[in-house]
């Protein structure tokens, strides 16, 4: 089972509605994953050179100020900090790879949801309605999301099995089906440096893409790559730092809606989440084709 | 015209109202508005209604239809007219996957393109696609017409029984034991009657003719030794 939803802004007008029009996509698609919801929105973009972290602890009280600035003394780094429920999002100079490294040697009990100069994934255990809540979605802006809800099927109920993955700067991945050779696949990626953090298949997924974006491909030729490699049935959803883009398998048994204007583009796994996005009457809408690539966005081509 | 509005009614409701309404009594003519994508409307139909559902829907819309001519005008989801026995169902947008899957009768129309597995385990029904249809259409298709008017994806008429196909454009590939076969004046005529009731203005002597090779689905003698 599993939902997915994705809406990429064409028109930065809308930028300000972006989790207005978002929270309710994603709610309608509880019957299909009430044990956990997640979203990785894109928005507020920083300097290069500046990454930010999305770090989440179960104790809504953690001391996250203690930890940014033991990381700014490390990275020897100017750092700033904004909370969100059980989350707390740090921008600071430096590196991704570095920054990974000393969240994990020093704070083993923070679980780092994202890295990137964009993103902030946020996800929580619990129906769609109040994770959305919990996070204030309604009222978040930005140029685009993506969003998952569950239902799970390959590993455990847990915050840290919750969609959507990301295992790259920037880069996320939202997926309905399951994967058949994600343990296999899991390995021969940690053997080229990959690092995962739970035995979910989706993460591979997820991983698999930042190999081959690190190894020069683009989003487009990854996607086209991973038809061949990953195994299994999918309909995978995914975000870039200016990018968006949806992949069925060959097999295409995973549904799935695109709609598209001048405004946006949007996909869904069922097209009622769609239903209420603006002149949606007018909008063009199809189902996408088995293994082929539907990409949009500036750096995606 | 009774009309009914899926903001303000459920589909349960909706779908009570369809079934216990009387033909005798001039409760024929029902528009339903604000579909907003559900699931199942109009479903289970059982005696001569005319439905128009205004605006996309959801999976499985018109299923298991019996009598009735229902029509949206928007899109469909998976599975519109599944296991349709009778009567018409019109779609003036696009249909998602399995369109008119198992149907025994009557006629499923799609004024856009169907994706995958259209008419698939077809029973007799005929579907007419004035665009294109995805991978796998008709697979293992027993009996019906499948009438393509643009092109079909890969692996048409896979493992097809004797459903009979007619495709206007292209084919990107044939299925396991599906071939192309001749246009007879029979099939022509056949082809003819069911454009004209689909309302389609395209010459059937321009199609081509897919079926069976009947090489798969009949056991051979000389295989017993196999088993």
């Amino acid at each position: 089972m599993c939902g997915i939803v994705g809406l990429y802004l064409k028109n930065p007008q809308l930028e300000k509605n972006l989790g207005e029009l978002f929270a309710p996509m994603l709610i309608e698609m509880t019957d299909r994953g009430p044990d956990s919801a997640g979203f990785a929105i894109y928005r507020n973009e920083v300097a290069e050179g500046l990454i930010k972290l999305t770090l989440q602890h179960s104790n809504t009280n953690y001391d996250w100020n203690g930890l940014l600035v033991s990381l700014g003394d490390q990275l020897g780094a100017k750092t700033a900090l904004s909370r969100n429920a059980t989350s707390a999002v740090l921008q600071l100079e430096g590196n991704e790879r570095d920054a990974r490294a000393i969240v994990q040697k020093h704070f083993p009990e923070v679980r780092i949801m994202s890295i990137g100069r964009s993103i902030e994934i946020l996800k929580e255990k619990g129906l769609p309605t109040a994770v959305s809540e919990r996070f204030n979605l309604p009222n978040m802006q930005g140029s685009h999301i993506i969003g998952h809800t569950r239902m799970a099927t390959e590993s455990a109920v847990t915050t840290e099995g919750s969609h959507p993955f990301s295992t790259g700067m920037d880069l996320c991945l939202v997926h309905n089906g399951s994967l058949s050779n994600h343990n296999r696949m899991r390995a021969w990626l940690q053997r080229r440096g990959i690092q995962f953090e739970t035995d979910n298949d989706t993460e591979v997924a997820a991983g698999y893409l930042s190999w081959r974006l690190q190894e020069g491909a683009t989003l487009h030729e990854a996607l086209e790559a991973a038809v061949v490699d990953l195994d299994g049935f999918y309909t995978f959803a995914i975000g870039t730092l200016n990018g968006f883009a949806v992949l069925r398998d060959p097999i295409a048994c995973k549904q799935a809606t695109i709609v598209e204007t001048d405004d946006y583009v949007a996909m869904a796994t069922e097209f009622r989440s769609l239903a209420g996005l603006p002149d949606i009457q007018n909008a063009a809408i199809w189902e996408p084709e088995p293994g082929q690539v539907y990409s949009w966005g500036r750096a995606v081509a | 015209m009774k009309s009914v509005d899926l903001d303000k009614q459920s589909v349960r409701e909706l779908n009570e109202l369809l079934h216990r309404a009387d033909e005798d009594r001039e409760e024929t003519k029902w528009s339903i508005i604000n579909p907003g994508g559900k699931h199942n409307i109009a479903c289970g139909l059982n005696r001569r209604l005319n439905v128009e559902i205004k605006g996309h829907v959801g999976y499985y819309c018109a299923g298991m239809n019996k009598l009735a001519n229902v029509t949206v005008d928007g899109n469909v989801g998976v599975g519109v007219a599944e296991n349709m026995m009778s009567g018409t169902v019109s779609v003036r947008g696009n249909a998602g996957q399995s369109a008119g899957a198992t149907g025994h009768g009557g006629l499923l129309f799609i004024a856009g393109n169907a994706a995958a597995r259209c008419g698939i385990s077809m029973k007799g029904v005929n579907i007419v696609v004035d665009g294109s249809v995805g991978h796998m259409a008709a697979f293992m298709g027993q009996a019906g017409r499948l009438v393509i008017c643009e092109n079909a994806g890969d692996a048409l008429g896979d493992s097809l029984y004797e459903a009979r196909i007619y495709v206007k454009g292209d084919v990107a590939s044939l299925g396991a034991d599906c071939v192309q076969k001749e246009m007879r004046e029979e099939h022509v005529e056949e082809l003819e009657q069911l454009l004209d009731t689909a309302g389609i203005n395209k010459t059937a002597s321009e199609f081509k003719r897919f079926g069976s090779a009947r090489k798969l689905y009949k056991f051979k003698v000389g295989n017993g030794m196999a088993y």
